[in-house]
């Protein structure tokens, strides 16, 4: 029963958040039910036991990557509301309906008709019953377990993966600050001498 | 079968995240904003994340969340790079929408 109704107030908030997203108006708003929705995934993450994920939902999407998005709206000064009216290509938003609605059947029809029947299946990564066996919620002796398993198989079976999203994360960096750089003075013509002979 | 027998399955989490990337990519089809267009990337990726975390439950395989780990990273990246490129466009040309994006060049 109060499963039930975690599940269903996560629902309520993640659907919402999701519909205010599409349908508001002004960017900032959007934003806003965007964090609602981040929330929710949260919860359902916290009710599938994945409380360190529950943690960094929270912690990088509502934290870091939404106020990144609130910081370029403020900072364009693009937060003025949009006419959601005009439609600048016709037949565009019942193409739309048709080719989401058309997606939702299809997934719906896969994931309620292949039923789910993996009783006993092997796992070959990681064994998340065994631990939770081991430390009951609500034991003080070994917390955050969770955080123990994933970082085990992270730097051993995954580390090569990680290895790359170093490098991903580094190569994002410097191209977010090469590409939003202000240019210092105007861009052409392109000085043809050596930049460092130029007088200060 | 009354109320209190219902439990919420992996079904159930998997037609929420169905939903849930369905709306993302209808609001991604429809909205010219391009801040609004990345946030309902956001909403597709994670409704996926759900899906991927109720599998590993079902499944019992610390896979999922580790999956779910490196989605987060890639988005993360994602956003900072086309945050950046908007940012480029948009002090260009204030007031582009999705069409300017089209005149991607040098």
């Amino acid at each position: 029963m109060e499963a039930t109704v975690v599940f269903a107030v996560a629902a309520l908030l993640i659907v919402g958040g999701a519909v205010g997203v599409i349908f508001s108006r002004n960017p900032v708003h959007a934003a806003l039910f965007l964090v609602q929705t981040l929330f929710g995934v949260a919860i359902t993450f916290i009710d599938l036991d994945a409380n360190f994920l529950a943690a960094v939902q929270v912690i990088v999407y509502a934290g870091a990557i939404v106020i990144l998005f609130l910081f370029v709206i403020m900072l364009l000064g693009v937060d003025k509301a949009e006419d959601l009216e005009i439609e600048p290509i016709a037949g565009q938003r019942p193409i739309a309906v048709i080719a989401a609605a058309g997606t939702l059947a299809l997934l719906l029809s896969v994931i309620l008709s292949v039923g789910l029947d993996f009783t006993g299946g092997a796992s070959s990564t990681g064994a998340l019953n065994e631990v939770r066996r081991s430390t009951p919620f609500g034991s003080t002796a070994e917390p955050a377990t969770d955080i123990r398993v994933l970082g085990t198989h992270l730097f051993t079976d995954y580390v090569f993966a990680f290895e790359i999203t170093a490098i991903l994360l580094t190569i994002a960096v410097v191209g977010a600050v090469l590409l939003a750089r202000r240019p210092l003075g105007p861009l052409e013509p392109l000085p043809e001498d050596d930049p460092s002979e130029v007088a200060p | 079968m009354t109320l209190a027998d219902v439990h919420p399955t992996t079904e159930w989490y998997l037609v929420l995240s169905a939903v849930v990337f369905c709306l993302g990519a209808f609001g991604l089809l429809v909205r010219r904003n391009p801040l609004v267009m990345f946030m309902c990337v956001e909403l597709m990726l994670n409704a996926v994340n759900v899906t991927f975390v109720a599998l590993g439950k079902e499944l019992n395989d610390v896979g999922g969340q580790l999956a779910v780990f490196f989605v987060l990273v890639v988005a993360a990246a994602e956003v900072v790079v086309g945050l950046a490129i908007i940012v480029t466009i948009i002090r260009r040309r204030p007031g582009s929408d999705a069409d300017d994006i089209s005149v991607l060049k040098g």
